[in-house]
């Protein structure tokens, strides 16, 4: 039976975008995502939701994901939702379980458009319930179509956070008060690179306004906020929080939304052995990719998000351009046909890219987010504190691998997709040593757990097309 | 904790949690569901015992763990609801072969 010819991981803008071009050139794909729907998280439901009053109240970024999911829908590509993938071999073969049953498909290239992840910002009390992320309480209004019952507290800084805010507004939700993490001197550490963000200016001034907004509304904020604490036995019953000035302020609260910004998902890439560098402005891993997006794994290509936070602009530009390459790889277009199609995904990508330096330096989240108080918990699966992990730092100069191996940490269901950071910035900062020296877990198969029953189901490649 | 906007009308489903009927939307998660609840737990650790509630709803956290039509350790945020369905919060870890 003959492989595919690409598998995309993820049905985001990056997956969708590339999947049409890769189609576009005949290749034959197929595309696997954990969700149960096309659009990723920014275009999440939007099929279903784009049509409604839900669908106006997200505003124009979130319709614009209507036309790329149609053209996704009309390119011919195969198509899994609710598929999650959990190993890849050499060569490759894929294995994803969908519901409750696993099978392997075979591909000759792989594309990750794995999105990202919100960033582990871990405070004391964090895991309570009543506390979710941002991500999630957009994705609960945008899924769902439901807001905070009771005026909300927010927390954190970010891009994100604004635009929830302000749609949470205009939805008619309440909120309570917003705790501003972010650090006093931003705005001038951003400056430098204002010239760089004006050639984005549309999306500079998208950020303005919805500042604007929040301003007119009365909301309480707090700014320059330094240290929070939930509080609570089995349910968030408080919020404690400092701020910079030495204020210190108890608020009762039973919903806290949190937000420290987005990082690459790369998980994945990390399993395929691909290799990824420190980028300090963005306290985050990317992955190394060439011109095309080809990672240091031949044939393992990687868009959107995952290869670098930029937006659902830059991803599905990011997703057309690695659908050339790889169809150039497999001899599909020449090199020349693959240089003059990309010009204008990468004349456009070259804009979206500008004004990222800016957002970077805006956003850039506070030191301590990295670096949790001892009783905060790291691990939110194995419940480890970051107490326990500088224990072991003490007991010599121990790798995350080690501290994984004797703590537990990064071995429950997430495997140390909300740890892993934390564990690597604990270590370089109690070891004296550099986040790159440090390292980070190294990521094995089953990427997301996987059971016996599902593990016997297992059958051997069949074709997908 | 979180409440709809919307009346779901035609879309309205049932489901069970804990084996009590509740109110549910088509095409919404099972994560969904339990956070519109009095109580919007959905496992306790195995470690601990302590309890959690979905948290990312991307499916990055596991924290939204639950048991769905008799099968363990599903994440509910990926789960979209059917009628009828039976969900269980889950108190510590799944047995292996479930
Ligand atoms: S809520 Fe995080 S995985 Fe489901």
């Amino acid at each position: 039976m003959k492989p595919v010819d690409l598998l995309i991981v993820g049905s985001g803008p990056a997956g969708m975008a590339a999947a049409v071009t890769a189609r576009r050139t005949g290749l034959d794909v197929l595309v696997v995502d954990e969700q149960p729907a096309p659009g990723g998280q920014i275009w999440r439901d939007i099929e279903t939701v784009a049509g409604t009053e839900r669908g106006t109240l997200l505003g124009a970024a979130y319709l614009d994901g209507r036309r790329a999911a149609e053209a996704f829908r009309a390119s011919g590509a195969a198509y899994e939702p609710g598929a999650q993938l959990w190993q890849i071999e050499p060569g490759f073969r894929g294995f994803v379980t969908k519901a409750g049953e696993a099978r392997i498909i075979e591909a000759r290239t792989i594309l990750l458009a794995t999105g990202a992840q919100e960033r582990p910002a871990p405070f004391p009390g964090w895991t309570l319930p009543g506390i979710l992320t941002v991500g999630a309480g957009q994705i609960l209004l945008k899924n769902a179509g439901q807001v905070p019952a009771k005026p909300v507290w927010l927390a954190g800084s970010g891009p994100l956070m604004l635009l929830y805010m302000t749609q949470l507004l205009k939805a008619g939700g309440e909120i309570a008060g917003y705790l501003d993490t972010t650090p006093p001197g931003r705005l001038s550490s951003a400056l430098r690179y204002l010239p760089g963000a004006l050639r984005a200016v549309g999306d500079l001034f998208k950020g303005i306004a919805w500042s604007l907004t929040l301003r007119a509304s009365g909301v309480r904020r707090i700014r320059h906020v330094t240290d929070i604490e939930a509080v609570g036995t089995e349910h968030l019953e408080a919020i404690r929080f400092r701020t910079a000035s030495g204020t210190e302020e108890t608020v009762q609260a039973d919903a806290l939304l949190v937000h420290e910004g987005v990082i690459p998902s790369v998980h994945v890439a990390l399993a395929l052995g691909s290799a990824v560098t420190w980028r300090d402005d963005q306290d985050c891993y990317v992955p190394i990719l060439d011109a095309w997006g080809e990672s240091s794994q031949p044939n393992v290509f990687i868009a959107g998000d995952g290869a670098g936070i930029a937006g659902a602009k830059a991803a599905a530009l990011r997703g057309e351009i690695a659908a050339l390459g790889i169809a150039t790889k497999l001899g599909q277009i020449t090199p020349e046909a693959a240089a003059e199609a990309s010009k204008p995904a990468r004349a456009k990508l070259e804009r979206e890219l500008a004004l990222r330096p800016f957002l970077d330096a805006l956003f850039r989240p506070r030191e301590a987010i990295f670096i949790p108080d001892d009783e905060t918990v790291v691990c939110r699966c194995e419940e480890i504190t970051a107490r326990e992990i500088r224990a072991m730092a003490r007991l010599g100069r121990p790798g995350p691998n080690q501290v994984k191996a004797f703590t537990r940490a990064g071995m429950g269901p997430c495997q140390g997709r909300q740890c892993g950071y934390t564990v690597t910035r604990i270590l370089a900062a109690a070891e004296g040593r550099s986040v790159e020296e440090v390292g980070f877990y190294r990521i094995r198969p089953p990427l997301k757990p996987v059971t016996l029953g599902e593990l016997a189901s297992l059958r051997e490649p069949e074709a997908t097309s | 904790m979180f409440r709809k906007l919307h009346d779901p009308g035609q879309a309205a489903l049932r489901v069970y949690i804990d084996g009590v009927a509740v109110p549910a939307e088509a095409g919404e998660s099972v994560a969904a569901v339990l956070l519109r609840q009095e109580a919007v737990w959905s496992r306790l650790t195995p470690v601990k015992g302590s309890k959690r509630a979905p948290y990312c709803l991307m499916g990055v956290c596991f924290d939204c763990l639950a048991e769905v039509d008799g099968v363990g350790s599903v994440q509910t945020c990926l789960t979209t609801v059917q009628d009828g369905m039976r969900i269980a919060r889950q108190r510590g870890k799944r047995s292996l072969g479930a």
